[in-house]
């Protein structure tokens, strides 16, 4: 069973054509063409926390921490993750492609309200 | 595979695990004394140090209670463990420590004092377990009681909720030590198979530690981190979380977000207890015993 779900999600990564870098210059060869959203993460929440984007257009998640290392992790979109650590740019490229709703979360414990440190991307068609 | 109640009770009649669901019964005392037979307890997230009235108006008795409940069992078990989250989180260093001396000094006060502890992400999450470590000793360790070959797996101190390799190697190292037909019963915090993603009751690499137990057949994991209980087998290895004893969590994703389940003031402790299990000579089962915590003492 554990397996067959590694599989799915690994099917499911290639597909949702997720791609994950960090840099601590903050260097990254974006296509200017592409949407970047700017997320800023710290105890215990992110900002913004809502997160709406088109279905199969690519977008940029730029993410920098005001405190300490956090997580963002999207279980239901390939199960995709970052590490999110003060003074670096963290980048996720995202192309979704169904519409829908996913949550996604701090996965690095991080304190008091490390449970209550999610988001929402909202995939619209 | 998930299981329900009315689904693992069916296995009563295969003998490989059998659950027994109970309430004020004492298992321990009802059975035959066989010479290998022996109970343990297992109590979890214990939560020393929450503070939230709406959700435990009793925060610092809950524990006090739960012990003079185990030490109230007409038979005493062999052993205890805590199965992780002893202490609530702090970030002030100073205020963990004290957390855990004072929950330290509570657990003292059992009859039993054969204890044995496991590390919650509350307690070892923010400082890679170094003050559990100073209270409570070893993150993972193996230990031997009566034929049954315990292993403590430690997914809280890496805060990515992961095992990590070393471990994973230290865990293979050691059942290589056994023969594929031992009794192995797994102590761990968060749950080795994926609970629920994502609201993070799962670890990250928990199917590498399944697949290393995978060859041995009589495999029985015991874990906490859910705040209830939940059964589940995956292959042939059943997984059983207990209630904690602070505040109980929703069933998986059946609500929006993760968030304690507020105090019922009309059921006061419901869904906060602890365990007995009962290993039977020399077979494979366990007797697994619920208790709540009593009220009489409110």
């Amino acid at each position: 069973m554990q397996i067959r779900r590694s599989i799915v999600k690994c099917a499911i990564a290639l597909t949702v054509l997720f791609v994950l870098t960090a840099y601590g210059n903050g260097a990254w060869a974006v296509d200017p063409q592409e949407k970047t959203i700017k997320i800023t993460a710290k105890k215990f929440e992110y900002s913004p926390n809502e997160i709406r984007i088109k279905k199969g257009v690519p977008v940029v998640l730029e993410f920098t921490s005001l405190d300490r290392v956090h997580g963002f992790f999207v279980a239901d979109l390939g199960a995709i993750r970052a590490t999110i650590e003060p003074g670096k740019i963290t980048r996720v490229r995202i192309v979704a492609p169904k519409a829908g709703t996913y949550e996604f979360h701090c996965d690095i414990f991080c304190g008091d309200g490390h449970d209550g440190m999610t988001g929402t991307i909202i995939v619209e068609e | 595979m998930k299981m329900h109640r009315r689904d693992f009770l069916k296995l009563l009649g295969f003998g490989s695990a059998v659950l027994v669901l109970g309430r004020h019964s004492n298992a321990g005392a009802a059975e035959s004394k066989a010479q290998d037979d022996f109970l343990f307890v297992q109590m979890s997230d214990t939560h020393w140090g929450f503070s939230g009235p709406q959700i435990n108006p009793d925060a610092t008795g809950t524990l006090k209670k739960a012990v003079a409940a185990v030490n109230s069992m007409d038979t005493q078990p062999d052993f205890i463990v805590f199965t992780g989250d002893i202490t609530h989180t702090t970030d002030d260093p100073k205020e963990r420590r004290k957390r855990m001396a004072e929950a330290r000094d509570i657990i003292k006060d059992l009859k039993v004092k054969n204890i044995r502890f496991l590390a919650g992400e509350h307690d070892a999450g923010l400082d890679n377990g170094e003050a559990f470590q100073e209270y409570f000793g070893k993150t993972h360790y193996t230990f031997e009681h009566k034929g049954v070959h315990f292993i403590v797996i430690d997914n809280v101190s890496d805060p990515t909720s992961s095992i990590t390799d070393p471990q994973l190697r230290w865990l293979g190292g050691e059942l290589k030590k056994l023969n594929k037909n031992s009794r192995i019963i797994v102590l761990t915090h968060r749950p080795l198979f994926d609970l629920s993603p994502n609201w993070d009751w799962w670890t990250r690499d928990g199917s590498k530690a399944i697949d290393l137990l995978m060859p041995y057949k009589n495999v029985t994991v015991l874990y906490g981190h859910i705040h209830q209980e939940n059964h589940h087998m995956t292959g042939h290895i059943p997984h059983h979380a207990a209630q904690g004893l602070m505040y109980p969590l929703p069933a998986p994703n059946s609500v929006p977000k993760k968030a304690p389940v507020p105090w019922d003031a009309s059921a006061p402790y419901k869904g906060l207890g602890y365990r007995g299990i009962q290993a039977k000579g020399k077979t494979a089962a366990f007797v697994i015993t619920e208790y709540p915590i009593p009220v009489k003492n409110m």
